[in-house]
């Protein structure tokens, strides 16, 4: 324990007075196994790669949420307030990129994944573990490259770089553009790598019926990540290649065609939501088993459904088109598949309520942010099938309702999927616990700061405010107001997550290798885990999260933690 | 119970504006039941998940549970019941878009054009005007919406109504407003920095109101002298280029400028050929080099010696004071059409909007 001084955990055992926990911390495990910089930068472990991934993922999520307050500060009055149009165009461009392309496509999958795939399945890393060093470096390029291109061209587009504005605005778009062509690339490779693990590394005895839920929703998001991710490589390259030498592949002044590249865009873009949803919905299958130490109800019903929502969601893009001049026949097609969505989506959301059902419910943080998930889901799902009504979408279509409805199933359901299972999982990660009391405080103010934010958003979207508006008719003022005061609460409580989990990494009480009694089976490993992820090789006799009476004294798990 | 179908109640609980056409009435009817069973349905998980969350609380750390499976009968219901909801909706929603999608035949149209950053409207028989839509209340009016540049959105909250404005094709839509007054017009796809000032309004008039109103615009046709200022609109009635190679004939323009292409030097005429002239790099004698757009193409008729292009003479008259707006227009939009590749950058003729009518 002495040879680890400069890091963290083991700063922490010079502190006893706050670690008084019946554990103590392992002596060999992945955090210290190399403590140079040159260790973590060319490492093949998957835990250390899942860690480089979470710090440049929070970098981004917090670049992406002071774009967000200054938009909302600037939404404060109807005129100018504190920037100017092209810059405020910029911001939410860069709100958008920086949000989905580096914060919630790679949040999940690419952090958790990365950490717990292997160990879930009782692998010692993933197939491919130098694909997934390059695939960290590919995201961590094209996320600069991204970022460097918006803020010294200053991209004006939007996210959704509609043509012909984005070939025809004398704003920089190309860094932009090869910036998420290579984060696709980092997508699809980790996406393979994924596959590829599931199929080849299971552990003997870990059947396809006997893996996690989160395996499930993981493996169906690679599936919609090698298959989708392509189609926005390539409508990068033809936008690229239109903005750079003039070819006129969507500019109908060259014989183009505008609403291809909206075909083309949404096709991936729509599926895109489901690679940042799907995996926060296996963080709730997992969590919500482990804090109601209850077997999940309808397994098999929720597995299906991961592959269900992949599949159909290729099939729903055109739903974003209900205005643009599509077909009666389109439209009402793609209505119906978007519908399916949402039944598969309710599918999981009743079994989740059911695994509640003869529980032993525990109240903690992760399980805050599980009601939280459950809320946002059911409206913000619901909203959608709204959405997909045709004649409700044609007043809705590009209004703050839009906004609204999608804040609250894509963002809502990653933010509450990646703040259960951050909570969840860190003793885990760095194998100390954090304050009980603060990070239930944080999970209350950001569910309610989440839906300050949002609801008057959706009344502004009825009222008619269009999205991507910098100045707006004063009777939107009311809403805006409210809706930006909403924004400060979520800020207030991130900031306080950030404080009591930091502290909590260096000072936080040993965790043990099971704090919450879980029946997961990546806690039958010690926290933080050794570097090949197990020192006894577990044995997987009962499936996971089975919390039965010969289930619950199974010997591959430790036993709570008693405070 | 009159009041319960329209609904006022409702309709300021969610914020939505007044309900000023037919289409906002059955949309708004649709969008109370959707919010109302979304609410209930939210309602319902949340208040059984918190029924399940007291009932069954955590009494120890090594608690045990039974193992749960859904019966069939659960899965079925499942699927089932929202499948059922949704296609419910689906149903009533899609009923109202395909009467969206198909104007009455006797609709009264009007040509929208969207350019960045505002909205312009023309008649077929004449008024065209930017920033002002006049229209009849009770009358079916349909819509025949293009873009001069970017992509656009046509978006009047009260009429809930909303359509993407394309460069290069028109895109259809109608609605029947129901009362007089005024109603603001949005853009609602983001077009650049002026964006959200893009609007314009509607100004609903009771249909003999709005008789009286046509009338009188097309007795002022004649004497409105800015009724041609505006070249987009009149093109697309195709007669616009007509009337430029008319007054290019008329003024002698022709005698200099030839509208075919120079094969050598001897063929070259004494001004620059018109030919593929619009929109074409141009150098000066000052050495440099322009585009001939429309503001270089009108300035050259009125004031032809301030900008002489390389190797011709400071000869050509000036036509202030001989060419009226329109017809100075009308010449811009005969140089336009003169292309040697192809039709594109043509102003649109009637045929495509032929086939829009089918």
């Amino acid at each position: 324990m002495s040879s680890s001084a400069s890091s963290p955990p083991a700063t922490a055992n010079s502190a006893p007075a706050i670690s008084p926990g019946h554990y103590t911390f392992p002596e060999h495990h992945y955090l210290n196994n190399g403590k140079t910089v040159r260790s973590w930068l060319l490492t093949l472990d998957h835990k250390r790669i899942a860690l480089l991934y979470l710090s440049v993922v929070l970098v981004s999520f917090l670049l992406g949420g002071i774009f967000a307050m200054v938009i909302r500060i600037e939404l404060l009055t109807p005129g100018p307030t504190i920037i100017e149009a092209l810059t405020y165009n910029r911001m939410f461009t860069l709100h958008g990129v920086v949000m989905i392309f580096l914060f919630m496509i790679p949040a999940i999958p690419a952090v958790f994944g990365n950490f717990f795939l292997p160990i879930m399945i009782g692998a010692k890393d993933v197939a491919f573990p130098r694909w997934n060093l390059v695939s960290f470096y590919l995201y961590l390029f094209g996320a600069i490259l991204a970022v460097w291109g918006m803020v010294n061209g200053g991209t004006d587009t939007g996210w959704t770089f509609y043509t012909p504005y984005s070939t025809t605005t004398a704003q920089g778009v190309l860094p932009v553009l090869l910036g998420v062509f290579v984060i696709g690339f980092s997508s699809i490779l980790t996406g393979l790598n994924f596959i590829v693990t599931v199929h080849t590394l299971r552990a003997p005895g870990i059947t396809w019926f006997k893996l996690p839920l989160f395996i499930w929703a993981i493996y169906a998001t690679a599936i919609i990540q090698v298959l989708a991710t392509p189609v926005i490589g390539l409508v990068a390259m033809l936008l690229s290649a239109e903005s750079a030498f003039g070819f006129g592949f969507f500019d109908p002044a060259r014989g183009g065609d505008p609403v291809l590249f909206q075909h083309l865009f949404w096709f991936y873009s729509h599926p895109a939501v489901y690679i940042m949803v799907l995996p926060a919905m296996g963080v709730i299958s997992e969590t919500v088993a482990a804090y109601s130490r209850k077997n999940v109800f309808g397994y098999g019903m929720i597995a299906a459904s991961s592959l269900g929502i992949a599949f159909v969601g290729f099939f729903a893009w055109g739903h974003h088109l209900f205005t643009s001049g599509q077909s009666a026949f389109d439209a009402g097609a793609f209505a119906v598949i978007s519908m399916l969505v949402g039944v598969f989506t309710a599918i999981k959301v009743f079994n989740w309520v059911g695994t509640l059902y003869k529980g032993a419910i525990a109240f903690t943080a992760p399980f805050a942010y599980i009601c939280g998930f459950l809320f946002f889901l059911v409206f913000g799902g619901m909203t959608g099938v709204a959405l997909a009504t045709v004649s409700l979408d044609i007043h809705w279509q590009d209004t703050y309702f839009v906004i609204a409805h999608f804040h609250f199933i894509m963002v809502g359901a990653v933010i509450m999927g990646f703040l259960a299972g951050l909570h969840y999982w860190f003793p885990k990660m760095f194998g100390r616990t954090y304050h009980e009391g603060w990070s239930l405080v944080a999970a209350a103010l950001i569910v309610l700061g989440f839906n300050a934010t949002f609801i008057p958003q959706f009344l502004l979207g009825n009222a008619g405010m269009p999205r991507r508006y910098y100045e707006y008719p004063e009777r939107f003022q009311a809403l805006n107001v409210a809706s930006t005061a909403g924004a400060s609460l979520l800020a207030f409580g991130f900031i306080i997550i950030a404080i009591y989990l930091g502290f909590a990494l260096l000072y936080g009480p040993v965790a043990g290798p099971n704090p919450w009694g879980s029946r997961g089976y990546e806690w039958m490993t010690p926290s933080p885990p050794p570097t090949e992820n197990f020192d006894v090789t577990p044995s997987y006799e009962h499936p996971p999260h089975d919390y039965t009476d010969d289930a619950v004294d199974d010997p591959g798990f430790a036993p709570a933690r008693t405070t | 119970m009159n009041d319960l179908l329209n609904n006022d109640l409702l309709r300021l609980m969610l914020f939505l504006p007044e309900q000023a056409s037919t289409f906002a009435v059955s949309v708004d009817r649709l969008h109370y039941f959707v919010i109302t069973t979304t609410m209930v349905a939210s309602l319902l998980v949340g208040v059984t998940a918190i029924y399940f969350f007291f009932r069954y609380r955590r009494i120890s750390e090594t608690q045990t549970t039974p193992l749960v499976h859904p019966t069939v009968g659960f899965e079925v219901a499942v699927v089932s019941i929202p499948l059922a909801l949704f296609l419910t909706w689906f149903v009533i929603g899609f009923g109202d878009y395909a009467k969206l999608a198909n104007p009455p035949p006797d609709a009264m149209d009007v040509y929208v054009m969207g350019k960045q950053w505002m909205w312009k409207f023309a008649y077929p028989d004449g008024p065209n005007s930017v920033g002002v839509l006049h229209v009849p209340a009770n009358r079916p009016v349909r819509l025949l919406l293009t873009s001069r540049d970017v992509i656009h959105s046509f978006f009047i909250p009260a009429f809930r109504l909303k359509q993407d404005v394309l460069p290069n094709r028109y895109t259809e839509t109608w609605f029947q407003a129901t009362k007089p007054g005024r109603y603001q017009v949005l853009c609602a796809e983001y077009c650049g920095t002026q964006h959200s000032k893009m609007w314009a309004t509607v100004i609903v008039l009771a249909p003999e109101a709005f008789d009286a109103w046509l009338k009188e615009q097309q007795r002022g046709l004649v004497a409105r002298a800015d009724i041609l200022a505006d070249p987009d609109m009149v093109s697309i009635q195709g007669n616009l280029v007509e009337q430029g190679k008319r007054v290019a004939m008329d003024q002698g323009c022709l005698r200099c400028h030839s509208i075919n292409k120079a094969v050598n030097d001897t063929e070259r005429h004494i001004g620059p050929t018109w030919l593929d002239l619009y929109q074409r790099p141009t150098k000066l004698t000052t050495g440099a080099t322009i585009i001939a757009d429309e503001a270089y193409l009108t300035e050259s008729m009125m004031e032809p010696n301030v900008k002489i292009v390389f190797g011709y003479q400071p000869i050509m008259p000036s036509y202030q004071g001989k060419l009226s707006g329109p017809d100075a227009a009308a010449v811009v939009e005969y140089i336009k059409s003169l292309r040697s590749d192809a039709s594109e950058l043509q102003p649109v003729k009637g045929p495509l909007y032929e086939q829009l009518r089918q």
